[in-house]
């Protein structure tokens, strides 16, 4: 029997599971069926009535739900074929998702957080004490993290977060009387940072990196900086992984100018235990939990933007927020009616899974554990950044030798693409032939050619060399057969997908019953 | 397949200069060939056209006769109809530009042509409203952004579009340089025009969060917040530009793209207006200037605008201008500053230091204007 050979860190070998699994609607057979319940006794029939006439008139549909009708086993083939074909976080090495910050999320926490899918946010105060108490602790540790005063959960992900912000600006300046009409964000911000302000109906100035520092100019925030200005707003470190050493000058000019800043944390992966949003001036900061605190990623939700304010702030947090009176755990309205409050951003108090989460996984760290993870996630990035740079053709900007990347980095492959014309996107496509994931979350396009990773703290050496690796590898066959790169996936799910059309909204079927209407 | 005419121009002395380092060709191709310079454009065309050759059977080429294009398109089987009423003797810029037109009265679904700025210039001149182009790079310097980044990626580009992969199409500048100048070490791009070429979008949409808008978009945004702003009584001068043509169309003015217009109160005064005769309108009344970015290479001022002299920049003065952009075009100069070239050094000095640069309805971004 031959020895087994694990030398090669390259899974030249991989192929997804390859077919094309029908839409769920496709499979449908009209009275297929899976379950078929009994029906109820005479005497729960007599109680109860049809189950439909109780309903108001204006709730009752009109037609039957248009539903796919399968057996059992069926749908069950079809939903674990799916999960076959996906790279999803349990089944590569989630590098390449820079800016998204793919930690490990702990199982444990997945399943401890199954108890509570039985409680309802409407329930009475006195029988959920449990979770307003985590609620209230979570508080706690964000205001321990952050230097702000106090959180609210309420917001809906990362995006609501920032919305929150810009609304508690907005309320503070009307409760001030002040009619301000500008924020200023960054190029390299998030783009929601700029969007959330601008529902708020403010004009939105952008400052670029300086080309050499790659962080916001000092005197470029001056120049535009005025008592017209209500907001400042901004990433820190940027999705570049550089961190702007001098934001306390930026805020304080900011304050001086009358205008309250907000941090987008919704990474703050390269900040625990090492920096805080108060000691850089800021008035407000929010994090996503999926992101830094580990909950995970939800795909589209639901998720939460834990948000928080600076003391003297906190009236205008949407209510309620939870408090406690030394003996209970209670739903606080205080805030809720005040003429410039924010009031709500969304229903309840938060996703009380995702928050318990974030609870399990902060007590399982400590304070210590805390700063690890942004030690080792700085540590690995910086690891990954050496390995990166030594591979020909690959190079990053901002290379002025006194600002390190921090949790993340933006590099480029414009050369590459320059000699062989291999895009960024052909080497997304091309790694996915290696289950692999590298991620298209480079916007806005600033750089050309953009790679950003992402190691966060989870993987290990071995994971990073792997990944480094096989990008590698496929940077040669960019020289070797640029036409094989280019025409990337080939042992994927499917092959390349004509894009054309992402542009034409008359040419999008969002539903099946969108498709149907136009394509039937 | 949705277009199968295929309009080709091959500028034959294009590049000749450079390889003999005559920095150019213009007025200078015979010397060139003295001094042993080897024709390259045909040979570029017909690498970008090998890029179509699965398509080949789909395809008419209408080209000129001889080293214009045929050679290139017969030499791999494209099937070919020649403008037989213009002859392949003489290689000037008449020749490309009535070849030119002759293609778009073909009807051509696109137009390749193998050169440099001068032949795209000449292209230029005669291309009909509805033409779409590509250049195939050839010549010697080339600065204008109607061309693929090589001729491999003009055959590429090409082939999306005759299959209709590729639907739309953006505006670029045409840009040339004066030769006798730059043999002289003086480089000094004009913009002479611009030229719809296939859009093909270099990174596909990120799927994080919501498409940016695209470029003609922005630009219509940017058209509107400026004719919002308009207060009544003051002149608008309106420079150059694609960018600045998006105010006159939502005002529905005529407007002047390589020119200056003078609009007040919604209507439109004067077009394609120069130095003089613009103080002459505005003397005595407020004004302010709206202007973008041309040039290629981020001159604010100089560049493609020598209507706007010094004594018309210091009766707006810099506390008037409108300074718009989209951020495609502001990104590709990845933060470098906006240049002012008036030709004036204490004018240059005054209108340096940062400056908003509108970008959208209610955004901008914050640049840095320095002497050119």
């Amino acid at each position: 029997m031959k020895r087994i050979d694990r030398t090669q860190k390259v899974r030249t070998g991989f192929h997804e599971a390859k077919w094309d699994e029908p839409i769920i609607y496709e499979l449908s057979k009209p009275g297929e069926r899976g379950i078929l319940p009994p029906h109820a006794e005479e005497k729960v029939r007599k109680t109860v009535g049809d189950g439909v006439s109780a309903l108001p008139e204006g709730l009752r549909r009109k037609q039957t739900v248009n539903l796919p009708e399968l057996s059992q086993s069926r749908v069950l083939r079809h939903y674990l074929r799916l999960s076959q074909e996906t790279l999803g976080a349990d089944v590569n090495i989630e590098i390449g998702q820079g800016t998204c910050t793919m930690k490990y999320s702990p199982k444990v926490n997945e399943q401890l957080s199954r108890s509570l899918f039985d409680l309802h946010p409407l329930q009475d105060p006195s029988t959920v004490q449990g979770i307003l108490k985590i609620f209230h602790e979570t508080d706690r540790y964000m205001q321990e993290i952050s230097g702000m005063s106090r959180f609210t959960f309420q917001p809906g992900g990362g995006s609501q977060g920032l919305f929150t912000m810009a609304s508690v600006v907005r309320a503070y300046m009307d409760s001030r009387g002040e009619t301000r009409d500008k924020f200023i964000s960054t190029i390299y911000s998030h783009p929601s940072d700029a969007a959330a302000p601008a529902l708020k109906g403010y004009k939105i100035i952008y400052l670029q990196p300086d080309p050499e520092t790659g962080v916001p100019d000092l005197e470029a925030f001056k120049a535009v900086c005025t008592e017209r200005t209500a907001g400042f707003i901004q990433a820190n470190p940027e999705d570049t992984g550089l961190y702007n050493g001098h934001i306390a000058q930026f805020t304080e000019y900011a304050h001086k100018m009358g205008a309250l800043c907000c941090y987008d944390q919704a990474n703050g992966n390269a900040v625990l235990g090492v920096a805080r949003a108060k000691e850089a001036g800021f008035d407000m900061c929010h994090f996503n939990l999926h992101k830094t605190f580990s909950t995970p990623h939800g795909c589209g939700g639901p998720a939460c933007g834990a948000t928080g304010v600076r003391e003297g702030l906190e009236e205008f947090l949407p209510a309620p927020l939870i408090d406690f009176d030394g003996e209970e755990y209670f739903y606080n309205y205080a805030f809720e009616n005040k003429e410039f409050g924010v009031r709500k951003v969304r229903s309840y108090y938060g996703v009380a899974p995702v928050v318990f989460k974030t609870y399990c996984w902060i007590r399982s760290m400590g304070p210590n554990g805390l700063y690890q993870v942004t030690k080792t996630a700085v540590l690995n990035n910086n690891y990954m950044f050496k390995k990166m740079l030594e591979i020909p053709g690959v190079s990053a900007y901002y290379m002025d030798g006194k600002n390190q990347r921090v949790e993340q980095c933006r590099y480029t492959m414009e050369k590459i693409f320059e000699d062989t014309g291999v895009s960024t996107t052909d080497i997304q496509r091309r790694m996915m032939d290696f289950g692999m994931h590298y991620w298209t979350s480079h916007h806005p396009f600033y750089l050309p050619e953009p790679i950003t990773l992402e190691p966060t703290e989870t993987p290990s050496k071995e994971d990073i060399d792997e990944y480094v690796e096989t990008l590698k590898y496929v940077f040669r066959e960019c020289y070797e057969k640029p036409e094989y790169v280019k025409s990337a996936p080939h042992a994927s799910t499917t092959h390349q997908v004509d894009e054309s059309v992402m542009d034409d909204p008359a040419k999008w079927a969002t539903s099946w019953k969108v498709y149907l209407r136009k394509y039937q | 397949m949705e277009r199968g005419k295929l309009g080709l121009i091959v500028n034959p002395v294009a590049g000749l200069g450079g390889s003999v380092g005559l920095k150019g060709t213009d007025h200078v191709a015979a010397e060139a060939l003295r001094r042993g310079a080897v024709p390259q454009a045909e040979r570029r065309a017909a690498d970008a056209l090998a890029r179509l050759l699965p398509l080949r059977e789909q395809i008419t080429v209408y080209t000129g006769r001889g080293p214009l294009g045929e050679n290139a398109a017969r030499s791999l089987g494209f099937t070919c109809v020649c403008a037989e009423e213009i002859g392949c003797a003489a290689t000037d810029g008449e020749t490309t530009a009535a070849l030119g037109a002759w293609i778009q009265a073909q009807g051509a679904d696109l137009t390749l042509f193998a050169g440099g700025d001068g032949t795209a210039r000449d292209v230029c001149r005669t291309a009909g409203p509805s033409g779409v182009f590509l250049g195939i790079p050839a010549g010697v310097k080339i600065h204008s952004p109607v061309y693929a980044r090589s001729p491999r990626a003009a055959g590429e580009l090409a082939a999306l579009w005759l299959t209709g992969k590729v639907t739309r199409t953006k505006e670029e500048e045409v840009l040339d340089i004066d030769e006798e100048l730059y043999r002289q070490e003086q480089i000094a791009p004009r913009l002479y025009g611009y030229l719809p070429i296939p859009l093909q979008k270099q990174y596909t949409q990120n799927r994080k969060c919501a498409s940016p808008p695209d470029e003609a978009a922005s630009m219509a945004a940017i058209g509107c917040r400026i004719a919002d702003d308009m207060e009544p009584g003051v002149f608008y001068l309106v420079g150059a530009g694609t960018t600045t043509r998006a105010v006159m169309e939502q005002l529905g003015l005529p407007n002047t793209l390589i020119g200056v217009d003078l609009v007040k109160n919604g209507q439109l005064v004067g077009s394609d207006l120069y130095g003089q005769q613009i103080l002459d309108l505005i003397r005595g009344h407020p004004a302010k200037l709206v202007l973008t970015v041309t040039g290629g290479q981020g001159f604010l001022f100089g560049r493609g605008n020598q209507q706007l002299t010094p004594a018309v920049l210091r009766a707006v003065g810099r506390e008037n201008l409108i300074i718009a952009a989209t951020r495609e075009k502001l990104f590709r100069l990845r933060g470098q500053p906006l240049l002012a070239d008036t030709g004036d050094a204490a004018l240059d000095a005054a209108l340096s230091g940062y400056c908003r640069v509108l970008t959208g309805y209610a955004d901008s971004v914050v640049c840095r204007i320095a002497p050119g």
